[in-house]
């Protein structure tokens, strides 16, 4: 028992030895990024240092270049301690939630500065995600920059949301398998897009994302259903049941878009959020004129 | 002579006698308990609808269905409650019958439908498709997506089961050891190749991937039900005729040959009807444990171990279950649900528990 646990330690050691001459032997590269997480590969970008980072991971679909110019590392919560440290970083930026654990302590012992930032689902969480990164990519100036710009496009959101009356009711669907809903409750960045879209969760009884009985989807009566979309054609809800009788079903008001855009929280959330909130209130011409100075 | 025979007929008389009120016992039992059971699970659901209005709209449904559109409480009772106990219904049947021809089958009181690889190959079908199907559907049509998902299960199962079969018949004679173990490993792999899927989802398609492998009866509607129904009927209906056959081999495979019993067709047969009315079943509901190998032990317990009674009252028994747990799954949690194979266990398994101690004897004596 003890051996194996001395064998371990030597090997552990011996790793890191390796980890640190082969970070020593690059010593001038002190600004060896990898980004794991794709709102933090998305403010890289957004500050135009992108030449900073060596490598990010499969959850940076945007912008579509990313993946094409940088090295994969593989999915943010299935990292690879060996596969992250072939890339020879300095510095890991990882999304809260990125793993598993022992993947990222491996990193750490070996030499390896890990930053965790923190991921909430809020105005707050989407600027201090830039502050994070600005600091991180040595770019505090464009990081303020792009983090007045996002504050002042969620400001601008909230005065559209205080004139709301009647706050349209909806449904985040984050899966239909086999007609049974998969659907985003309270606490999740489905929920919190929502709401900052001005509009009301029908599945704020659920915690987190939850299968959702089809008496309930009928009986919530949904006016807009809010899915997450790929290039495939839509999918056609409302033949479902559950769905055919619902509000949404007779107007139609199915609102899909990319994951990342939707619900990450990246730099492009007020835009998601204005774009949804023009969704929900069609008839409302102040509410769904665009937004100044469109991405 | 006759003085020394004559008894034990009697006895022998009296105890087919007794069986046989027994069983009639037993049937009624489960009759009510099945008509109780349906009853419940159609009045009781996320939505709340009293019991006047639900007697109101099941009549109008028949007389005047019309009357009834825009609704929505007769929306939510007649295409969304009813086809769901309808098929709880079918597959909790399925199952348990399933469960008992295998039982019967394999002459050993643990085998449950799983044992002939139904269960994990559709299990994987469904896995790629949860994984896969955005890739390969990119371009297909709008309906696509929904049924693919329960096709694909179904042919899994299928498949599987046929290679199986293939494995262990060798010159027209299948053996049921090889059969047996052809599943084991089969299974392994299905579920190696499933976990392979796995670690290639994302956050979306795991969580798919779990709620399907709990098994859940949410998504039902009058289509799915009516094909559940369509390839599961045959089942119920002939596994009764099977029972006399199941009786002689557990005899033995020779014994029964030799009673008249057509052995290798009497396999064939069952393993076929098996394979399609659990492939239909998974397809349709998910992975749904238990029903399968205990509703026909419970029933076993309370009437003894003659296939020609055992199968008809598993099948009502497996029915009722299967519909108390997922009116249970549609309530409890409302408007969430919970995973129909966590309550299926969670009812049957102290229940089974109970019955063993009570009786303190055998399963198959």
């Amino acid at each position: 028992m003890s051996t194996q646990r001395s064998a371990l330690r030597c090997l552990r050691a011996l790793l890191t030895a390796v980890a640190l001459i082969a970070t020593r032997a690059h010593g001038a590269e002190t600004d060896r990024i990898v980004a794991v997480g794709g709102a933090i590969t998305e403010i890289f970008y957004a500050l135009e240092r992108q030449d900073r980072l060596v490598a990010i991971d499969t959850t940076s679909l945007y912008p579509p270049q990313a993946l094409k110019e940088k090295a994969n590392v593989g999915y943010f919560r299935a990292l690879s301690a060996e596969g992250v440290l072939s890339t020879r970083p300095s510095l890991v930026l990882a999304l809260q939630g990125a793993g598993p654990p022992p993947a990222i302590q491996s990193l750490i012992d070996a030499g390896v500065r890990v930053a965790t930032i923190p991921d909430s689902p809020s105005a707050q969480g989407v600027v201090a995600k830039i502050e994070a990164v600005g600091r991180a990519a040595d770019a505090n100036d464009a990081a303020a920059r792009l983090a007045a710009d996002v504050r002042a496009r969620f400001d601008e959101l909230a005065a559209l949301r205080s004139r709301i009356t009647t706050k349209r009711r909806a449904l985040f669907v984050l899966s239909l398998q086999n007609g049974r809903p998969l659907v985003g409750g309270r606490g999740t960045a489905a929920d919190a897009i929502i709401t900052l879209a001005g509009g009301e969760n029908v599945a704020a009884d659920i915690e987190g994302y939850k299968p959702m009985t089809l008496e309930a989807v009928a009986a919530t009566a949904p006016e807009t259903i809010v899915m997450m979309g790929t290039d495939a054609p839509p999918p056609d809800v409302f033949s479902l049941p559950g769905f055919s009788g619902v509000p949404a079903a007779q107007t139609r008001s199915l609102f899909i878009r990319d994951g990342l855009y939707l619900i990450g929280f990246g730099p492009r959330a007020p835009q998601a959020a204005r774009e949804l909130m023009a969704a929900f209130y069609p008839d409302a011409p102040v509410l769904s004129s665009p937004l100044d100075g469109d991405r | 002579m006759t003085a020394v025979v004559e008894p034990d007929t009697t006895a022998i008389a009296r105890f087919v006698e007794r069986r046989r009120r027994r069983f009639l016992i037993v049937a009624s039992g489960l009759a009510a308990i099945c008509v109780i059971t349906f009853v419940l699970a159609l009045a009781n659901g996320a939505v709340a609808i009293p019991p006047g209005k639900t007697l109101h709209i099941l009549i109008g449904a028949i007389v005047d269905h019309a009357a009834l559109a825009g609704d929505r409480d007769a929306l939510v009772l007649l295409d969304l409650r009813l086809p769901r106990v309808l098929l709880g219904l079918e597959v909790g049947a399925a199952l348990a019958a399933s469960g008992a021809l295998m039982q019967g089958l394999f002459r050993n009181p643990l085998a449950d439908p799983g044992l002939i690889g139904v269960s994990s190959g559709a299990a994987l079908a469904a896995a790629a498709t949860i994984v896969l199907g955005d890739r390969l559907l990119a371009g297909a049509g709008e309906a696509v997506p929904f049924a693919l998902l329960p096709i694909g299960a179904f042919c899994g199962g299928l498949i599987t089961t046929l290679l199986i079969y293939a494995i262990a018949t060798r010159a027209g004679r299948t053996s049921m050891a090889t059969m047996l173990l052809a599943g084991v490993a089969l299974s392994a792999f299905a579920g190696a190749a499933t976990s392979l899927l796995a670690f290639l989802s994302d956050d979306r398609q795991l969580r798919d991937l779990t709620f399907w492998s709990l098994g859940s009866l949410n998504g039902a509607s009058w289509n799915k039900t009516a094909i559940v129904a369509a390839i599961v009927t045959p089942l119920l209906l002939a596994a009764p005729l099977l029972g006399r056959a199941l009786n002689a081999l557990a005899l033995g495979e020779a014994e029964a040959f030799h009673l008249g019993i057509r052995v290798q067709r009497i396999k064939a047969a069952t393993i076929l009807l098996v394979a399609l009315a659990v492939g239909a079943s998974v397809a349709a509901a998910g992975v749904v444990g238990f029903v399968g190998v205990v509703a026909p032990h419970i029933v076993r317990l309370a009437t003894g171990p003659d296939h020609r009674r055992l199968l008809p009252l598993a099948m009502m028994l497996g029915g009722a279950l299967l519909v108390a747990a997922d009116a249970f799954a549609r309530v409890l949690a409302a408007p969430a649900e919970l995973p129909l194979g966590v309550l299926t266990a969670t009812i049957g398994s102290p229940f089974f528990l109970w019955l063993l101690l009570r009786r303190n004897r055998s399963v198959w004596s």
